[in-house]
């Protein structure tokens, strides 16, 4: 079966992010950029079906700026097939981003689609369900383990209390959680190779996509800082403090 | 304007971050009902109909909803949210895997994880795991929004004398089943709802000595939490996780023992009134954040601080 996942290119995980000072956005200029951690596992999932025998394609799909390409190339070299881009240079919400993944999943017809469960610059945790929204196909979110069996996928999902298991028909929406695998990395003759992998360029135009949007972002601040703490010299002290200074216990 | 809180429940028990959620809408401001989607829960149907604040409970019984699959339930809250100028759920687990695919449904974005109200349209929400806090307004007819439950002080979960009304829409899609789970068994506190939270990190060196934090959170009345590194190193299960990518919390006081601080986990914790730190490397990113910080071994520090407590 095909399987299509999407990545997106998000600041580095490592990087510890500014504010501008007029409040616009956080400071991206010359920061270090990575396929988000959760898109990682997605793909190495992806592989690890193919390896099995589950899958027979893997298609690698990311929606953003035209140097996402390095993101997919970094898919490719993980052990992706062949990669699309949707190429658009602004900032897209969720739903158009799932508007996007429809279009792409109308025209590529795959079985299974693998999300992160969010990305870490957003933090929204919006597009792998709206994505199964618009399909009409079943999600399993925060996925710790995902098992296809004939026409259906099990999907032991990562929930407040504990652990849940669904079943899905195919074809399904999938969203990673951190515990569904370690991934790997991509060796020098893998990342040469996928050099020669085909990745082809696309527009929401192209696809028939709007991409407006309902919500606006006014402003983005620093949070609050909070105030310096001290060091105290022994768990009597510390107590002490606990009980006269800051009444917690 | 009315505003529809989704209810976060557990079929037969009504979950506290519904009280938050509610807390929200008041700020929000507008004529407030609660949804109960589940399998018999009538019970919890009256425990909604008791909070402060509430104007009408809609009741949706049907075994298709009793295991919260979003395939059955979002087509139910989509139809119902029309009427309603914004939809609230709770930013649980639940919360987040249904509002999206409602949100979809109505063709509108959706705003997670908002931690203060400005306006009926706009909102902050932390991005960038708490690094930065933006500022959203939302133009859609419907607001999709889910609530960070430590963002508002709940609501009284008495004192309301809400009407109770049936509402018989949805039922299965046919996409999906429910086929087991595993719940985490504790007699401590809910780590998101405890006053004290007592969290240990990669420096407890192995699921045995969560033991002294166990003892030390019995005596303290807390709950016990993680970082990610001591979840991935296998000693305790995930939903102890604190983080971005686990839970948030925001107690009276969060002792983090053994803890670095990355930034993912103090994107969970950071919120919290009092931070004591208890590390051995006094590098440590976490003394930056700690109100009261303690250079020591933790194997000494813990069992020395529950004598004294």
């Amino acid at each position: 079966m095909k399987v299509l996942v999407a990545v997106k290119r998000v600041v580095d995980y490592n990087v510890k992010v500014r504010v501008k000072p007029d409040n616009s956005g956080v400071d991206l200029a010359n920061v270090k950029m990575s396929m988000n951690p959760f898109c990682e596992i997605a793909v190495e999932e992806a592989v690890r079906l193919k390896e099995k025998g589950v899958a027979s394609e893997i298609v690698v799909v990311s929606i953003g700026p035209t140097q996402a390409q390095e993101q997919l190339r970094t898919a490719l070299a993980l052990g992706a097939d062949r990669a699309i881009l949707v190429e658009s240079a602004d900032e897209l919400n969720s739903l158009a981003v799932a508007k996007l993944l429809k279009a792409v999943v109308d025209k590529e017809q795959p079985q299974l689609v693998i999300l992160g469960k969010q990305a870490i610059d957003s933090d929204n945790n919006q597009t792998g369900q709206m994505l199964a929204a618009l399909t009409g196909y079943a999600q399993g979110t925060f996925a710790s383990k995902v098992e296809v069996s004939g026409d259906k996928v099990n999907v032991t999902r990562e929930i407040d209390g504990g652990l849940q298991t669904v079943a899905l028909n195919l074809p399904a929406i999938v969203t990673t959680d951190l515990r569904l695998n370690e991934p790997r990395y991509a060796s020098l003759p893998n990342i040469m190779k996928a050099k020669k992998k085909p990745l082809e360029t696309l527009t929401p135009d192209a696809l028939g996509v709007s991409t407006a949007s309902t919500v606006k972002t006014l402003k983005v601040e620093a949070p609050a800082a909070r105030g310096a703490g001290i060091k105290v010299k022994s768990v009597a002290e510390l107590v002490e403090k606990l009980k006269t200074e800051a009444k917690v216990i | 304007m009315s505003i529809l809180v989704i209810a976060e429940h557990t079929n037969s028990e009504l979950a506290p971050a519904t009280l938050n959620t509610v807390a929200a809408a008041q700020a929000i401001g507008g004529d407030i009902h609660v949804l109960v989607a589940g399998q018999n829960v009538s019970a919890t149907a009256e425990a909604a109909a008791k909070i402060a604040g509430v104007a009408k409970v809609l009741v949706a019984d049907n075994a298709a909803f009793a295991h919260q699959l979003p395939e059955n339930i979002a087509p139910l809250v989509a139809e119902l949210g029309k009427a309603y100028s914004h939809v609230l759920a709770a930013a649980t687990s639940n919360g987040k895997n249904i509002l999206p695919r409602v949100a979809a449904q109505l063709d509108v974005d959706q705003i997670s994880e908002i931690v203060a109200v400005e306006s009926p349209d706009t909102f902050k929400r932390p991005i960038y795991a708490g690094n930065a806090i933006a500022t959203v307004q939302s133009s859609a007819a419907v607001k999709v929004i889910t609530v960070r439950a430590t963002g508002f002080d709940a609501v009284a979960a008495e004192g309301g004398s809400a009407a109770i009304e049936n509402v018989s829409a949805g039922g299965d899609a046919g996409t999906s089943a429910f086929v087991g789970e595993e719940l985490a068994k504790s007699d401590r506190p809910e780590l998101t709802a405890a006053k004290i939270v007592v969290s240990g990190g990669r420096g407890m060196q192995n699921g045995d000595n969560f033991k002294h934090l166990y003892t030390l959170a019995d005596k303290l009345g807390a709950a016990v939490g993680a970082s990610r590194a001591a979840v991935d190193a296998g000693f305790v299960p995930n939903d102890m996780q604190v983080g971005q990518t686990g839970k948030i919390v925001a107690p009276q006081l969060y002792i983090a023992v053994g803890i670095s601080g990355a930034i993912q986990h103090l994107a969970g914790m950071k919120d919290s009134k009092v931070i004591v730190a208890i590390n051995k490397d006094e590098e440590a990113p976490i003394f930056q954040v700690a109100d009261y910080g303690l250079v020591a071994d933790l194997f000494e520090a813990v069992p020395e601080l529950e004598k004294l407590v």
